[in-house]
């Protein structure tokens, strides 16, 4: 449930994502998921990977700066209101969703992965 | 052929060196007595103002420099009392403290007679409407040729910078007969005017631009895209602002108003004068000023003083174009800047997230300065959210706009991500092609 994140501080500048993609592809890091908040100037890469720390290592020699996040990481059911169930619930206990993202593994199907504000309490609702 | 002050524009060289002696005396006796900067370097080397007995002296004289304004801020230069100054002006420092400069009646007179001669010599006069589109305030621009065109009984209209909608409207409905503000700006002007396709409703006859570097290329756009004649206006806050010299109607150099500012080049590097037609490192004298004299002031501006009798009668050397620099400061949008002025800022960040590894670059886009500076984050400070990294950017971009008067785009970047040779980051970019 709890995983772990690799925040990449991304340049608005041409190749910035290309550079860092082609590390892993070297390195064979295969990327699980993936996510960009951007605005015009920066972004912030967000990645979950198959071996985090190797990729942790391989991005901080390439010079980037990279930081591990505890996030959570929620498999869905496939059905309409899944999401919703999630999101009342946390709502419900006044806990805030900092971000999210969705994507999809071959094993678990859909898959949810939550930044909150209050971590610890988030994650004991979904034990 | 219209000169303001006919008598001392086209004064014999003879009579005019012969009263810049006179003038030089006096303003080195009462630097002397009254400045103590001027009195502790004149003690250093050994020399007393007696031995000053004209412009010949000149070169034994001390230079001052523009560190000084800054290391007896704020009055410490002024070599009037105080009841006698009756205004003040200010402009950036090498650092993050503004340097002052003070006006006696008399210093306002003189300032607003070089800019009425600039006025005159470029063919205005009474019954012309003046458009001053410089900034008003401390900055010497606007209340500089504001004074000059007063005195030589134009109507004026005191617009102060912005607002370029308003700008063009105001031209055209006050049938403004001519313009006053800094070359990039009327170059941005008149591609409004072109794109509003109201050229043939504007009035303008002249433009008078100065406060930033411009080139020969830069007139002849301003002039077809306004219809105008375009001419060049020189000053400096240390020496009184715009007006120490001016362009005629012959756009052939400045004419220096030499009753009241000698000019003389010096090699840089040896810090000898050259002769007259050398290029070098431009100094000023004040002889007349009363409030902040000036003795032998190292402008850092590189150009050539041209001796030869202009066409229009004056007998006053003429300045051609400052194309360069001594030192490392750049003029955007027609305000001096200093590298380590922004460096002063940065460093007060460091605590709060930056390295001190920053990169200034300046272009020219569409006749408008951009002003960017690119400063390495600290891998400590980043955390996975937008907020604080733009949040850091605003807070560094206030401090920058309120020390250095204006704004500048502040983009963090990954650590050792700015190019450095030699181990050196180049600190300044300047790309525009003037």
């Amino acid at each position: 449930m709890f995983a772990t994140q690799l925040s990449v501080f991304v340049e608005n500048k041409t190749g910035r994502l290309s550079e860092i993609l082609n590390a892993f592809s070297e390195h064979h890091i295969n990327i699980r998921a993936l996510s960009i908040a951007e605005n015009s100037e920066f972004g912030i890469l967000r990645l979950i990977v198959k071996e985090t720390e190797r990729a942790y290592d391989i991005l901080k020699r390439e010079g980037f700066i990279v930081k591990k996040t505890e996030v959570i990481s929620l498999p869905l059911e496939d059905k309409p209101g899944a999401l919703a169930k999630i999101v009342d619930k946390l709502s419900e206990e006044g806990v805030g969703i900092e971000y999210l993202y969705a994507f999809v593994s071959p094993e678990n199907g859909a898959n949810v992965v939550f930044r909150l504000d209050n971590p610890e309490k988030g994650g004991k609702l979904f034990k | 052929m219209a000169y303001w002050n006919e008598h001392w524009e086209t004064m014999p060289r003879e009579e005019l060196e012969a009263y810049q002696s006179e003038k030089l005396v006096w303003q080195v006796k009462r630097c002397y007595e009254n400045v103590e900067c001027f009195r502790n370097r004149m003690d250093e080397l050994g020399l007393t103002p007696e031995e000053i007995h004209g412009i010949e002296d000149l070169p034994k004289l001390p230079f001052s420099y523009k560190k000084d304004l800054r290391d007896y801020y704020p009055y410490g230069l002024f070599a009037a009392p105080m009841k006698d100054i009756v205004r003040i002006h200010a402009s950036s420092g090498t650092t993050g403290k503004r340097i002052v400069a003070g006006y006696t009646k008399n210093d306002l007179e003189v300032w607003a007679d070089g800019a009425a001669r600039v006025l005159t010599s470029v063919g205005l006069g009474e019954g012309d409407i003046i458009q001053v589109s410089y900034g008003y305030g401390l900055f010497t621009g606007g209340l500089g040729l504001h004074g000059g065109a007063e005195k030589i009984g134009a109507t004026v209209i005191p617009m102060s910078s912005g607002n370029t909608a308003l700008q063009i409207q105001t031209m055209i409905d006050l049938k403004a007969t001519a313009l006053c503000c800094t070359p990039s700006y009327a170059m941005y002007l008149g591609e409004e005017v072109q794109r509003l396709g109201v050229q043939d409703q504007l009035s303008l006859k002249a433009g008078i631009f100065g406060a930033e570097p411009w080139s020969e290329e830069m007139r002849r756009q301003i002039e077809a895209a306004l219809g105008i004649r375009a001419y060049d206006i020189y000053g400096l806050t240390e020496i009184i602002g715009p007006g120490v010299s001016g362009e005629c109607e012959y756009q052939a150099g400045m004419h220096v108003w030499e009753d009241h500012f000698i000019p003389e080049i010096i090699d840089p590097d040896t810090l000898e004068p050259l002769p007259v037609g050398s290029e070098g490192e431009l100094v000023f004298t004040t002889i007349t000023k009363e409030g902040m004299p000036m003795i032998r002031y190292r402008t850092r501006d590189i150009c050539r003083l041209d001796p030869v009798p202009c066409k229009c009668g004056r007998t006053h050397y003429r300045m051609m174009k400052p194309h360069g620099r001594t030192d490392d400061m750049l003029i955007i949008r027609g305000v001096n800047v200093f590298p380590s002025q922004i460096e002063e800022v940065l460093l007060g960040f460091t605590m709060g997230g930056i390295t001190p590894n920053y990169q200034i670059i300046v272009d020219r886009v569409n006749h408008t300065d951009t002003f960017d500076i690119n400063v390495e984050m600290s891998e400590e400070f980043f955390a996975d959210d937008m907020k604080s990294i733009e949040k850091l950017e605003g807070e560094i971009t206030a401090k920058l706009r309120s020390v250095l008067g204006i704004g500048a785009k502040v983009h963090l970047v990954s650590p050792k991500s700015i190019a450095r040779s030699e181990g050196k980051a180049k600190r300044v970019i300047d790309k525009r092609k003037i």
